[in-house]
């Protein structure tokens, strides 16, 4: 690990200056920074220790939402009644990732911010423009098994690995921040994150300095049946293959609302507008399930090996479906 | 910088890189804990921290200053033995060992979340989980004992939770080695 400044910061004000200067990052629960720090895959000169700050309550707000301060660790929030009493598809997607000591450390911002698990991005000895901007892509004719299959670029193709974020995504998350500046922005999670494109190191649209404060969840959807299915290597301790965070109203055996996001497919939690336009309105059926999918994976493209996660979302979209809608 | 390591105050100037880990192993002679992976995959580096368990091996000494910190060591020592060390010794929970200390500080975090009320991936209830087999490895998972002693570790673990002993699984003679 290379050395680096230590601060523990004394006010988020104060956080967000100190990390403003170049080379200076954030830690917060250290479980991904550390262990990328240690393979000096990240190295900054500077360490900015938010974890003191008073940012780990989660607050019920007038309008029926929930808002979760970014310190609030994941098994916290997958443990929380009024998480599991309205939005169930979050505390599903928490406890199906990581492990519980890792849960009991992870935060909600830090979780939102976790970097790819590509093996090449943690191959300092291979090329990977995400960790070295224009030294090329090692995944592209590569092994890229776990990669992705939309959204990618010809820089790019990894995922974001967090299940965490996908729920969000499916309940409208909005990002609550802190800039340099001393401006708060709310950043709606479909706008959080940026495509690979001609950058994949810029993974998000945070400003230097900017500190994520708090993440804010609407009112609960009423009515509504909520899933987390997620597909690995083994039953437990793994990253996604795919996934997938449903929330469903039927109204008899028709769709009334759907929001669908993914997992494993793309460098963001994926989310398609389609998808759900192809559900609502129409009966529950397997025919209907199947347009849903062709939506999906309309623009999907495999790199080799991973070419399998597009009948498996397939799959396992349908079978998410069956069981949110009880058809 | 200081921390509270077993009930006992420690005080110590260290490396701003120093893990929690290396700080008890290589500075202050605490060697229980180990280093499997250092890259928070394998648990063994597990310790309780204000209560909770997490992996020592993923978070630094300096962002624990002034926190309760328990080791193995601290659980309890011989002749006088935390139950869940007894459990792992009755039933043998362990053969080369490397990785029993943080199966044994994680078993005592993770019964303490269990008491809690806290669901589990392997829960179909999300409010009231009932710990059981399937549990018990879900909850565990972030442990990994490469000599695969799991099953004795699912015994001691539910000795201590007074679940019992297992029921036996009878398999029918054509069945073995099938
Ligand atoms: C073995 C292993 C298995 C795992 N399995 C899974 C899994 O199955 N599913 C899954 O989803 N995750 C998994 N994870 C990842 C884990 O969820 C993340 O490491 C964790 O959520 C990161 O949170 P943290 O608080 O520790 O972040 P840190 O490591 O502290 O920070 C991560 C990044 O976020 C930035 N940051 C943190 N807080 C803020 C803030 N408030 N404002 C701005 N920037 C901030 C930091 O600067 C850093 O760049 C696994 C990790 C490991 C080690
Ligand atoms: S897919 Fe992205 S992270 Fe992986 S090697 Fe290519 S550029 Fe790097
Ligand atoms: S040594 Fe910490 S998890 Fe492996
Ligand atoms: S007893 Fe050998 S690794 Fe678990």
């Amino acid at each position: 690990m290379k050395t680096f400044q230590y601060e523990r910061a004394a006010s988020a004000e104060t956080a967000t200056t100190d990390a403003a200067t170049p080379g200076a990052k954030f830690i917060a629960g250290g479980t991904n920074l550390l262990d990328l720090m240690k393979l000096q895959i990240e190295t900054p000169g500077k360490l900015v220790d938010i974890t003191r700050l008073p940012l780990g309550d989660i607050e019920s707000r007038d309008d029926g939402g929930l808002t979760i301060g970014t310190l609030v660790p994941n098994s916290d929030l997958a443990a929380e009644p009024r998480v599991i009493e309205g939005y169930e598809v979050l505390s599903r997607a928490l406890l199906a990732g990581a492990s519980g000591q890792l849960r009991n450390k992870a935060t909600t911002g830090g979780n939102l911010l976790q970097r790819t698990r590509c093996y090449y991005f943690y191959d300092t000895a291979t090329p990977c423009n995400k960790r070295e901007p224009g030294s090329g892509c090692s995944a592209i004719g590569g092994f890229n098994r776990i990669l992705a299959v939309l959204g990618t670029s010809d820089k790019c193709i990894a995922t974001h690995p967090s299940d965490m974020a996908v729920a969000m995504r499916a309940l409208d998350a909005t990002i609550v921040t802190l800039k340099a500046d001393g401006d708060r922005r709310r950043i709606a999670i479909a706008d959080f994150y940026r495509l690979p494109g001609e950058t994949p190191e810029i993974e998000t649209v945070l400003e230097p300095g900017e500190l994520i404060t708090a993440v804010e969840l609407p009112k609960p959807v009423e009515g509504a049946r909520h899933l987390y299915r997620k597909v690995r290597d083994r039953a437990s301790y793994a990253f996604a293959l795919v996934s997938v965070a449903g929330v469903v109203v039927m109204d008899g055996t028709t769709v009334k609302s759907a929001a669908l996001a993914f997992g494993g497919l793309g460098p963001m939690p994926w989310r398609n507008p389609a998808v759900e336009a192809a559900l609502v309105g129409k009966e529950a059926s397997d025919a209907t399930f199947a347009a849903a999918a062709d939506a999906l994976l309309a623009d999907a493209r495999g790199f080799g090996s991973n070419d399998f996660k597009i009948p498996l979302m397939r799959r396992t979209l349908i079978a998410s479906l069956r069981e949110l809608t009880g058809a | 910088m200081q921390w509270t390591i077993n009930g006992q105050r420690y005080v110590a100037e260290v490396d701003v890189r120093t893990s929690l880990l290396d700080l008890a192993r290589e500075h202050l002679g605490l060697t229980g804990s180990k280093k499997g992976c250092d890259h928070g995959q394998c648990g063994a580096c597990t310790m309780l921290v204000n209560g909770r368990r997490v992996n020592s091996c993923l978070t630094l000494a300096v962002m624990h200053d002034g926190d309760e910190i328990m080791t193995i060591e601290g659980l309890g020592q011989v002749g006088n033995l935390h139950a869940m060390q007894s459990a792992f010794v009755k039933h043998d929970g362990y053969q080369c060992g490397y990785c029993t200390p943080g199966q044994i500080c994680s078993a005592v975090g993770m019964l303490d979340e269990a008491k809690k009320g806290w669901a589990s991936h392997a829960s179909a209830s999300l409010t009231d989980a009932e710990l059981n087999d399937a549990e018990i490895s879900e909850r565990m998972s972030g442990n990994i004992c490469r000599c695969a002693a799991y099953p004795n570790i699912v015994d001691a673990i539910r000795e201590v939770a007074g679940l019992g002993d297992r029921e036996p699984v009878l398999v029918a003679a054509g069945e073995v080695g099938a």
